[in-house]
């Protein structure tokens, strides 16, 4: 996500205009003048045009994001609830990403990309001011893709945070409370995160913070607000000793599958063109998950218990969420390591520490998004070390770097915190934040949306 | 008329089934249920939430029998269902007051 400063103002701007003028002038003779020649003159604009193989992969990434949301973690929640909530749990999901959608175009791209700001914020281009279908947005190198693309790319990255904070507070909060949520949310703290992380002037990028396609933008983000929200909500009743379990994980692993496809889009697309980058961020994608999956297994056996299909779709999230920040800043093998850890830890923290601070994170969005992520974003630090086989150069140092990632991780954990808390207030004053009790006895499907999911 | 409820393992439907149909029985209502008795349920874990689940799966067939076939069918039941382990079942026989047939209006034992 790092906008090259030197084609920043040129490239996006400017429509595509012709590269090249060349002026010669013939030498006039004239008895009593010497004319004196033109020295030619070529003027060329790095690459205004958008390469169209970049452009379609960048679509791709677009669509393969939209995926992971609707259905993908539509299904992954909706089946860990009960069925009295599945529906209500969808629609939630899908509502959250639309509302995200229209607020990315009206101010989120504004802030968080525009064309003027800071540190802090960015400003400019609200409501895609001047933004026309051949505006483009710069890639890492010389590259262009078209502006349009790189907007819907980044407008999926925000919706699905959102819908992804929504993990903690299932089956007991008013979808128009997640709505007024959401929208306060991502203005407070989304859209700054987004611009500190991923846009030059911000602060952690200009500190050299890696992130290459959201550890702390999307997933420490979203887990420490989805902590915080869940706080504040309080507990679903009957919490922890009614049982609740999963309705359907057979749901469930159908929008693992579909997350775990739709993850290239959200990591290799980080790329931003269909590059070396990229097809380092898809095979870390690979093999990173393939080791979350397979360690969270292991780790419940060695526990004492069965490997689990909940398990396995659990493990595999841990290891995207870990590779994340790292898919184009570690090789394959650092990125084995980072998946089977953050695995290992986020099994221990949801079966462990969640019983034990006896909080109701209902779907663990802290416990995987949020420790995953933290596991990831600093273990990137270690893994792009060239001795490691990360794509680091040979003056690489893992200490400042880590450093560097500490003060991002912390500094992202403070702003989601706040801003949460702000939000969540906003909307309990505007709408009550919590249903009745009797439609939380009867279920959200039913008291909320007037329907059942399973007419049987 | 007797009223026989049973409650058996499901997967013994199908051969009791077969077995009454040998004996005579015309019909009977059949209901996927859950229950227990001695047969303690078993441990689910879903992410480190464990879950004591005490009801098990079971079926539950509803037969009207005239009086005479009553033992019989009552005998077949068990003989057929029993697996000789804790679970298999129950047979529990009511007094039936009275049979009507739908389609006819027939009653009690030509009803049956």
């Amino acid at each position: 996500m790092i906008r090259k400063i030197a084609c920043g103002a040129g490239a996006i701007i400017a429509s595509g205009f012709a590269a090249t003028a060349a002026f010669a002038q013939e030498a006039v003779e004239v008895v009593t003048e010497v004319a004196t020649p033109v020295v030619a003159e070529v003027v060329e604009v790095a690459a205004a045009v958008p390469n169209p193989g970049n452009n379609a992969w960048m679509m791709t990434a677009t669509v393969l994001v939209l995926l992971m949301i609707i259905p993908g973690l539509a299904l992954f929640y909706g089946g860990l609830t009960r069925s009295k909530n599945m529906l209500a749990t969808m629609t939630q999901i899908g509502a959250a990403a639309a509302l995200a959608m229209l607020v990315w175009v009206m101010w989120g791209y504004g802030l968080a990309f525009g064309p003027e700001g800071n540190e802090f914020i960015s400003w400019g281009k609200f409501f895609l001011a001047g933004v026309t279908a051949d505006s483009t947005a710069a890639t890492f190198t010389d590259e262009v893709i078209s502006e349009y693309v790189f907007i819907s790319f980044q407008m999926t990255f925000a919706a699905i945070t959102a819908a992804l904070v929504l993990g903690s507070v299932v089956e007991r909060m008013k979808f128009s409370a997640v709505m007024v949520f959401v929208l306060v949310w991502l203005t407070i703290v989304y859209f700054p995160i987004a611009h500190m992380v991923w846009e030059a002037r911000g602060i952690f990028f200009a500190m050299g913070a890696l992130d290459f396609a959201g550890g702390t933008v999307v997933h420490i983000n979203a887990g420490v607000s989805a902590l915080v929200a869940a706080f504040i909500l309080g507990k679903r009743k009957g919490y922890p000793s009614e049982p609740m379990p999963p309705h359907s994980l057979t749901m469930t692993m159908i929008g693992t599958g579909l997350l775990w496809v739709g993850w290239f889009g959200f990591n290799a697309g980080s790329a931003l063109e269909a590059n070396g980058s990229a097809a380092l961020a898809m095979i870390n994608t690979l093999v990173a998950t393939a080791a979350g999956g397979l360690f969270w297994m292991v780790t419940e056996k060695l526990m004492g218990h069965k490997g689990s299909a909940l398990g396995f779709c659990s493990g595999v999230i841990a290891g995207l969420v870990a590779v994340t920040p790292a898919a184009g800043n570690s090789g394959p093998f650092g990125a084995i390591v980072l998946g089977a850890v953050a695995s290992i830890v986020c099994y221990f923290f949801v079966a462990k520490v969640k019983p034990m601070l006896g909080y109701d994170d209902s779907l663990d969005a802290f416990g995987i998004h949020g420790v995953g992520g933290i596991v990831g974003a600093l273990g990137t630090a270690i893994v792009f070390a060239p001795s490691l086989g990360g794509p680091g150069g040979d003056d690489y140092a893992i200490g400042a770097q880590m450093t560097t990632q500490i003060f991002a991780v912390v500094a992202t954990i403070v702003v989601a915190a706040v801003g949460t808390a702000i939000a969540m207030y906003i909307a309990k004053a505007l709408t009550g934040l919590r249903v009745s009790p009797q439609v939380e006895q009867e279920g959200l499907d039913i008291g909320e949306h007037g329907e059942r999911a399973y007419n049987m | 008329m007797k009223f026989i409820i049973a409650i058996i393992k499901p997967f013994k439907l199908d051969e009791v089934r077969e077995a009454l149909a040998a004996l005579g029985v015309a019909g009977m209502t059949v209901s996927e249920v859950k229950g227990f008795g001695r047969q303690k349920g078993q441990t689910e874990i879903y992410r480190g939430a464990e879950y004591s689940v005490n009801m098990l799966p079971k079926v539950k067939l509803e037969i009207a029998v005239t009086d005479e076939l009553m033992p019989a069918v009552v005998e077949t039941i068990q003989q057929t269902a029993t697996t000789q382990s804790i679970g298999d079942g129950k047979i529990f026989v009511l007094d039936l007051m009275s049979t009507t047939r739908i389609r006819t209006g027939e009653t009690d034992e030509t009803a049956l």
